[in-house]
């Protein structure tokens, strides 16, 4: 028998750990209206960002992509898309990639609605009637199968490689073992190792896929060091890095590789996709904290885990960000940001495996519906898109 | 007054993250003189008598390296000895070479 969490199983299949209505803004123009829309609705979330207009190409599509992608994410119960009415990625559009899921979704747009108040009086009675609709569903127990948690990391020191992402990656193996799925990313940190993980991957073809993409990102850096003015500067590692007792940059890589524990690299996919496969997932996102939770919820995942050593308030909108120190003192001295101490690896208290098992365990609270403390403290500073050049 | 802290005849520890490992991590300051229990995830698995000061999250080495030897750390290889290292001794960048992602 699996391990089970109660969660709100969905039309297509998916299942939502939290069940909140969201009010996506389509465009930057319609970011006010959506968050007062949202303030009026208790059990609602604002979705905004300064994107939407303005953009061309590559960027534009993946923008769009992951928007639509985030208003997918089984956490949302439904979702109004709130547009102005000229921008580049519409109401009308963003409704159709959202409506995929099988969930309510609808569109309202500012200029065909009038001006402000008319706008956020039709959109509050939408959102209303999509509130009452999802306070009346009841959560089920449901196979931990069913879940995909985001692997991030940031403000990390020099027990985040010893401690904080090691056990992490125990609590991502022992999901994955249970066939769920775990997503790492932040290809920029990979760079060093990837050989190594590239030795991981289930087949050739993905295995290929790992390099690339590790491959890319590097070329990249490389062209923007050489084009700027900081070409001096070593931009793998840091001076602060070398103080923590990080001795090479492959040192460096492994260290936030450890998040992803040692289960097979099944797939690798684009920023704005969502994965095929399930098991461990490779996200081409870059290195920010919030772009990669975001590239995360886009694809699916309902948690996001998220080990810092030096300690960060920072969550996400309708998507429970848990956050792991390896150290005892950022523990004690943040305890109202950081939900688990694997500083207890540093101090004696816990071995690696056991860390990794509160921290398991944690998921599965956490999917049942516990509050993590970003969320209980109305923390979304990680809704983030990440750009094209 | 008694002064807070690790004083020199408390235990030291150092984590040793994979078997295949030949450092450990100092998890507090290590001085030398200092004899230090290496711990894995399934328990003590050891000493190392400390060669030179080794601060904390640094490496010191669990056998003697010969020049140009593998360091391995997570069971990986993180870089080769520059020169030859001591068990005891402080492995950092002054005696571990890796070019990978310096060019």
């Amino acid at each position: 028998m699996g391990d089970t969490f109660l969660g709100y199983p969905r039309e297509n299949g998916a299942v939502g750990v939290r069940n909140q209505v969201a009010v996506m803004a389509s465009v930057f123009c319609a970011a006010t209206v959506a968050q007062r829309i949202a303030q009026n609705v208790p059990g609602t979330v604002a979705l905004v960002h300064p994107l939407g207009c303005g953009q061309v190409g590559n960027d534009l599509e993946m923008t769009y992509a992951t928007l639509a992608g985030v208003g997918r994410n089984p956490n949302f119960s439904a979702v109004l898309v709130v547009g102005l009415g000229c921008e580049r990625i519409t109401a009308p559009e963003l409704v159709l990639g959202i409506a995929e899921s099988g969930k309510r979704v609808e569109a309202l747009v500012i200029q065909e609605e009038g001006d402000t108040l008319q706008a956020i009086r039709k959109g509050t009675a939408i959102v209303r009637d999509m509130a009452q609709a999802a306070g009346a569903q009841r959560r089920q127990e449901c196979p931990a199968s069913a879940l995909t948690i985001g692997l991030n990391c940031g403000a990390s020191d020099t027990t985040s490689g010893i401690a904080a992402n090691p056990a992490l990656g125990v609590a991502s193996d022992k999901l994955v073992a249970q066939g769920g799925s775990s997503i790492l990313t932040e290809v920029t940190e990979l760079i060093g190792a990837e050989h190594i993980l590239a030795r991981r991957a289930v087949d050739p073809k993905v295995a290929e896929d790992v390099l690339a993409v590790i491959g890319k990102s590097e070329a990249m850096l490389k062209n923007r060091i050489q084009t700027s003015c900081s070409a001096r500067r070593n931009h793998l590692i840091t001076t602060g890095n070398y103080e923590g007792g990080l001795s090479s940059v492959v040192d460096k890589a492994l260290g936030g590789m450890m998040k992803s524990g040692s289960a097979p690299v099944a797939e690798v996919f684009a920023y704005g996709d969502a994965p095929t496969r399930k098991g461990l997932l490779l996200l081409d996102g870059p290195g920010q904290d919030g772009e990669a939770s975001t590239g995360q919820v886009a694809a699916g995942a309902q948690i996001i885990c998220f080990p810092t050593g030096r300690g960060t308030p920072t969550g996400f909108p309708g998507v429970p960000v848990i956050k792991i120190t390896g150290n005892p003192r950022t523990y004690s001295l943040m305890k109202e940001n950081i939900d688990i101490n694997a500083g207890t690896v540093i101090t004696g208290e816990q071995t690696l495996r056991e860390a990794g098992e509160t921290i398991y365990q944690e998921i599965l609270a956490v999917a049942s519906g516990k509050p993590t403390k970003a969320e209980a403290l109305g923390h979304h500073e990680q809704f983030c898109i990440a750009r094209l050049p | 007054m008694h002064q807070e802290g690790l004083s020199a005849s408390q235990t030291k520890t150092a984590l040793k993250l994979n078997t295949k490992d030949n450092v450990a991590i100092a998890l507090t300051d290590l001085a030398a003189g200092d004899v230090c229990r290496v711990r894995e995830d399934h328990g003590e698995t050891g000493e190392v008598g400390v060669l030179e000061d080794v601060a904390f999250g640094h490496k010191v080495a669990l056998a003697d390296l010969a020049q140009d030897a593998p360091v391995v750390k997570y069971g990986e290889e993180i870089g080769r000895a520059g020169a030859p290292v001591r068990k005891g001794g402080w492995i950092h960048t002054h005696n571990l070479y890796c070019d990978r992602g310096m060019k």
